[in-house]
């Protein structure tokens, strides 16, 4: 018996994630319709400015700091080896296109999805909960429209804005710590570093955090909008949204890796960082 | 009633079932609506009479049955289609549901500002008009936080009636309040009734109010509606049910829950 047991549970589970995954994707679906009347018509746009300043502007601060500790840190770790054997001056080579390529957009979408994603999360489980995305329904204005299209249309925008300041702050984190404290030269430091990174890096990096915008704000927002009764509920959801923005920027991270490599190696063949 | 003719229908559910999971929530439910009366619907909490509200807007679509609305089935319309159907409703819901990041007058504008291009100073001039039929245009620029519960239902009244509504949905709009401001509500709700000439369904289990405001009242109880009639002829109900609900009285199911 209680194998059957076992194996009802099991397809319970497998069909309650199938369909909620299935809801997600009419949810995504249904947000990326009204694209094109939030640019298009000014009571729309309106919209979008709060959006702005509380993804983007109010981000600023927060990205910067991590973005500058991560190239500290990546020159920290690196620089001892590199001048052992002689290569210090690649410093810069190896630290620029870890920020630039990878640990910049990550990094900055995973502060990304705690911060904005669990604020969407919170606030529009909150209004769920208090019936107020019911009350914009029985009021006749689709709350996907109203509430979830200016924060995914935000969250795209300004994903790659924001992973720009983090690269920046990590290139400055890095200079610093190589140049200022372990005595790299700085000519020869970014005579290095602008060697090695192409424009094609810098566009690896920026294009994957616009799908890590775009994934933090639909999961934020889905998560919130069926978020369950009460405060427990708005916390679980706000958790599971950090997880699974988590999850999600990881995997978009590794897809992203192994297409564009393939790419690049496809039209300009093997790349040497030295 | 002689007026509960298919003309003055403009509210049919037609057999309507909703279950969540294993819980049947509406059982095979048939209700007419008429025009300009006050509807009462009554029932024990949990028996599914703000789902049966949340019917009638669409809000929640019946897994079987149908909705009209002014002869259109609207469980069948899509969710944009809806829209334009809702903006004929006012719906006041349980709490309010207020925008709390929105001042009360900004809560009151929003509809108009939504589906009307009327310009700005119009539409706040209408809003607190609006706040003006519940007695509330003093407490305009403070933030729902700050409004005491009756406030709150009152301004959220007052934006469920800022489109000119055809139909007024109240959900428990007494639930929650002390009798005087209990008693304001149905004032209100009467005052709006004459106002507005508008068609009203009440759906509470605070038998003050329900006597008060309604012409016609119907008892839901497990999933069916077991009575419907007026306010005489619930008073002189003989069922054991109906008496039992309307005079506040636990039955002996309940006892024996409580080993008393």
């Amino acid at each position: 018996m209680s194998g059957v047991n076992f194996i009802v549970s099991l397809g319970k589970r497998v069909i309650f994630v199938i369909s909620a995954f299935g809801e997600f994707c009419r949810f995504c679906g249904q947000t990326i319709s009204w694209i094109i009347t939030a640019l298009t018509s000014t009571h729309d746009l309106k919209l979008l400015v709060p959006q702005f300043y509380q993804i983007g502007a109010m981000s600023v601060p927060i990205v910067s700091i991590v973005g500058l500790f991560v190239g500290m840190v990546l020159a920290v770790q690196a620089a001892v080896q590199f001048l052992a054997i002689g290569l210090g001056s690649y410093l810069g080579s190896v630290i620029n296109l870890s920020v630039v390529r990878e640990l910049g957009p990550v990094l900055a979408g995973i502060m990304l999805a705690g911060r904005v994603g669990g604020a969407m999360t919170a606030e529009l489980g909150t209004m769920k909960v208090t019936e107020q995305i019911d009350a914009l329904r029985a009021m006749g204005t689709d709350p996907i429209r109203y509430l979830v299209t200016p924060r995914f249309l935000a969250c795209l925008l300004l994903t790659p804005i924001l992973t720009c300041y983090a690269d920046i702050m990590g290139l400055l984190g890095g200079y610093l710590i190589s140049v200022k404290v372990f005595g790299v030269s700085a000519n020869l430091y970014w005579r290095y570093s602008a060697q090695s990174i192409e424009a094609w890096d810098i566009f690896c990096g920026l294009s994957k955090s616009i799908l890590f915008g775009g994934a933090i704000s639909l999961i934020g927002c889905f998560k919130g909008f069926t978020c369950r009764p009460g405060a427990e509920g708005v916390g679980r959801a706000c958790t599971e949204a950090f997880v699974a923005s988590f999850v999600a920027i990881l995997t978009i991270d590794f897809f992203m890796a192994v297409l564009l490599k393939s790419l690049y190696e496809a039209i300009w063949g093997f790349k040497s960082v030295f | 009633m002689n007026v509960n003719d298919n003309n003055n229908t403009i509210i049919e559910l037609k057999n309507v079932r909703k279950s969540f999971g294993s819980l049947v929530v509406l059982d095979d439910v048939n209700l007419k609506i008429y025009r300009g009366q006050t509807t009462v619907i009554i029932g024990e909490s949990g028996t599914g009479k703000s789902v049966l509200l949340k019917h009638i807007v669409g809000l929640i679509r019946p897994d079987a049955g149908s909705v009209f609305f002014e002869g259109e089935n609207i469980a069948k319309l899509s969710e944009r289609a809806l829209m334009t159907v809702r903006t004929k409703f006012g719906f006041l819901f349980q709490g309010g549901a207020l925008f709390d990041s929105m001042s009360a007058i900004d809560n009151v504008a929003f509809p108009l500002r939504e589906h009307t291009d009327m310009d700005d100073d119009i539409i706040l001039k209408v809003a607190i008009d609006k706040l003006r039929l519940v007695g509330l245009e003093h407490v305009a620029k403070q933030m729902p936080a700050s409004l005491s519960g009756g406030q709150k239902k009152r301004v959220a009244l007052a934006r469920a009636i800022a489109l000119n509504p055809q139909v007024i949905l109240y959900d428990e709009p007494t639930t929650g309040l002390d009798p005087i401001r209990s008693d304001v509500i149905n004032e209100l709700i009467l005052k709006l009734k004459r106002q507005l000439e508008v068609t009203s369904i009440v759906v509470t289990h605070d038998m003050k109010s329900a006597y008060k405001v309604a012409d016609r009242i119907l008892m839901l109880y497990k999933g069916k509606f077991i009575f419907d009639g007026t306010v005489e002829q619930i008073k002189n109900s003989t069922d054991e049910r109906i008496q039992q609900f309307i005079t506040g009285q636990a039955g002996q199911e309940e006892l024996k829950l409580l080993k008393i």
